[in-house]
């Protein structure tokens, strides 16, 4: 396992290699990307890409929330949260590398 | 919006770009991230959000309609934290666009 972190110019050179565009304009395009889904949730709309997943968004009601600081009770506002709901295909990917994964201890019987 | 439909906005920003290009664009971005995911990476887009992998340890779970003892096993979740821009942005006012 290597526990780095993936950003967005990874993505990039990632579309550079596979697609051959230049890579600036390959950046633009993984840019282009992020901003369409984020856009279409912004005006509401859910988003569903799949064998990966699917962004909603969901609207949380006013809640009294406390301070655990103080104790002192605040009212939380309402809000729209953003939630991804990863596809069994993206779960199923992530727990197959699990099989050999040494965080395993070898009972993976179902 | 589905993946087609994502595909098809970019074709049509995008004029001078073949279709299979967009195409493999779209799925190159989800496949870096899913694999990334699969090595145990995090992704970070700033702006957009993270993804992560959390682990849950293997637990003795219960059937709740029987009470039956069930092993579940240890497995690994993908997780999103939504970037705080976009966070911000979903709950920006409409007319707060006309202060600009």
């Amino acid at each position: 396992m290597s526990n780095r972190t993936v950003t967005r110019a990874d993505l990039a050179e990632a579309v550079y290699e596979q697609v051959g565009l230049s890579r600036n304009e390959s950046a633009d395009l993984v840019e282009a990307v992020l901003d369409d889904i984020s856009n279409t949730l912004v005006s509401g709309e859910n988003v569903k890409i799949s064998s990966f997943g699917s962004f909603s968004i969901r609207e949380k009601g006013e809640r009294i929330g406390r301070n655990p600081k103080t104790g002192v009770e605040v009212p939380i506002s309402p809000r729209k949260v953003l939630v991804f709901r990863a596809s069994h295909v993206l779960k199923d990917r992530i727990n197959d590398a699990d099989t050999n994964a040494p965080s395993s201890d070898g009972s993976s019987s179902f | 919006m589905t993946k087609s439909e994502l595909i098809s906005h970019l074709a049509e920003r995008n004029p001078h770009l073949f279709m299979r290009d967009i195409e493999k664009i779209v799925e190159t971005v989800f496949e870096e991230i899913t694999s990334a995911l699969v090595r145990g990476d995090r992704v970070e887009l700033r702006g957009f959000g993270a993804f992560s992998v959390k682990h849950r340890d293997s637990r003795t779970g219960r059937n709740p309609r029987t009470g039956e003892t069930v092993y579940v096993a240890a497995k690994r979740l993908p997780f999103f934290k939504t970037g705080k821009a976009l966070r911000e942005r979903l709950n920006e006012k409409k007319d707060a666009l006309s202060e600009f």
